[in-house]
């Protein structure tokens, strides 16, 4: 099994769900996060004093898929690139064990 | 007694009463999320607060009888003799009318000062400091205006409280920044507003609720409140065009934060003048006021002073420029006072008296209260709290918790 954590633009979410969702992947998670990469930041402007923030809004998702899934989930996953500075980027991990805590079933039977 | 005044005033009573929900909203969206709550509460508690002590003392001190041309007498303590008998300063309302109008004015009054000191002050320390602020500087700021004190005798004019409203409250806020001090971190870390929308709506009540501010200082329903309710509107909009330009020009951009707070600006300009000038002077005023306030709001980056929400810099600067304008735009075909571009040069001097001994006496009665209040409770909280914001550190509560 691998883990995959995956930082997006927040405007690529939906897309990018639907194309997990076309290929058969039926559960992830997904949380607003903070950061900043070689994009950094923009500047506000508040009553005429100006901010730079540096840290951007970002969405994390994180999902676990059979090993042999990987290739096609990567493949769908390129609908999250827009060419610019800022689409994110994919993190890939080896998953020890996975459990479903409703049966106790476990492996990637569990996912 | 009038019935359609009374009625009318009533109303703008009610209407004054929400422009201070509405600044709980303009100033509890401009501070960070850990302040929102505690910022608000300012503004809810000053009017629970001062409308208290206004009935007890307050409105005796600045409405009843006059001292030395100073102060107000205690005849009315406890609103003895203040009933439905048209027997008090106008003629054309009953008396709790218009004592009940001038306490809402009162408790605004208070809660504007809040911008100030929002996010690191004691809320013990703000209710002391509030208290005795309305008895020695409110209460005689509104009786040498309206009460017959010695600015309505020099012949100073302020049709809705420019000074006693605006300028007094920024003068204070000014004191408050000066002894309390910065906030933690500023400069190094950003201050953001937190919730925008929420500023931009307490902003539209704002105005909506100015209209009988402005319009209710006429004290009567008739030509004079309809007046200034067009001027009000006018120099409101004018203002919110001149910050968006000069904004525009200055960073490039419009912002939602500057429309409204060029709103403001126009507001506040054009409350001493709503009832003295005509309707293309109004404009001016407003439009002006937008341009004139937004250097107001730099002003503090150079002075070093930490006004967190710009009381200085748009209730300050505005309602100065707004009573110099009425020295120099009113005409005496709207309300019996003609202004320098009139011929009467003497205005403009009668308006920058008051205009000076207005800041000079409130902020130094403001920096002694504010003396008196660090050594009876400490004004400001612990850095520990300040960190944690002052919603769980004062009130246990959180304003949001998603």
């Amino acid at each position: 099994m691998k883990k995959l954590e995956i930082i997006i633009r927040p405007s690529k979410l939906e897309e990018v769900k639907q194309r997990l969702s076309d290929i058969g992947i039926h559960g992830l998670n997904y949380s607003e996060v903070y950061g900043f990469g070689r994009q950094h930041g923009h500047t506000e402007v508040y009553r005429g004093k100006t901010y730079e923030v540096d840290c951007l809004p970002k969405i994390r998702i994180d999902v676990v898929i059979h090993d042999e899934a990987l290739d096609k989930v990567l493949d769908a996953l390129s609908v999250a690139r827009t060419g610019h500075i800022g689409d994110g980027k994919i993190f890939i991990y080896d998953v020890l064990d996975a459990i479903r805590i409703r049966t106790g079933e476990r492996g990637p039977a569990a996912l | 007694m009038n019935p359609a005044d009374t009625a009318f005033i009533m109303l703008c009573a009610a209407l004054v009463m929400l422009m201070t929900p509405a600044l709980a909203l303009f100033y509890g969206g401009l501070v960070r999320s850990r302040n929102v709550l505690s910022t608000c509460m300012h503004s809810y508690a000053a009017l629970g607060l001062i409308s208290v002590l206004w009935a007890v003392f307050g409105y005796s001190l600045a409405f009843s009888g006059d001292i030395a041309g100073l102060i107000g007498n205690l005849d009315h303590v406890f609103l003895l003799g203040v009933g439905g008998a048209a027997d008090g300063p106008v003629s054309n309302l009953p008396h709790s009318v218009f004592m009940i109008f001038q306490c809402m004015f009162a408790g605004l009054t208070v809660a504007l000062i809040s911008g100030a000191y929002a996010e690191r002050i004691r809320f013990s320390a703000m209710l002391l400091f509030s208290a005795l602020w309305m008895v020695f500087a409110y209460c005689p700021m509104a009786h040498w205006v309206w009460g017959g004190g010695w600015m309505a005798q020099l012949g100073a004019v302020d049709f809705a409280g420019g000074a006693v409203v605006h300028m007094a409250s920024a003068a204070a806020a000014l004191a408050c920044a000066h002894a309390v001090g910065p906030r933690a971190g500023l400069g190094k870390t950003p201050m953001i507003p937190n919730n925008l929308p929420m500023t931009l709506f307490g902003g539209g009540l704002l105005w909506f609720g100015w209209f009988g501010f402005n319009a209710g200082s006429a004290l009567a329903a008739n030509a004079l409140a309809g007046h200034a309710l067009v001027t009000t509107h006018l120099a409101t909009a004018g203002g919110m065009l001149g910050w968006m330009l000069v904004e525009r020009i200055r960073t490039g951009k419009a912002t939602t934060l500057g429309a409204v707070s060029g709103a403001l600006a126009g507001l506040v300009s054009i409350t001493p003048a709503a009832g003295f000038v005509n309707f293309m002077p109004a404009l001016f005023i407003g439009f002006a006021g937008g341009f004139i306030c937004y250097g107001g709001v730099l002003l503090k980056n150079r002075l070093g002073y930490d006004d967190a929400l710009d009381v200085v810099g748009i209730h300050g600067v505005g309602g100065t420029w707004g009573a110099l304008a009425t020295g120099l735009f009113a005409a005496a075909s709207v309300n019996g006072v003609d202004g320098l571009f009139n011929g009467n040069p003497y205005q403009l001097w009668a308006q920058f008296v008051s205009v000076i001994g207005t800041w000079i006496f409130v902020y130094i009665v403001s920096r002694v209260l504010l003396k008196i209040t660090d050594v009876v409770l400490g004004l400001r909280v612990s850095p520990d709290a300040e960190l944690q914001g002052l919603d769980i550190s004062l009130h246990s509560e959180r304003g949001y918790t998603m």
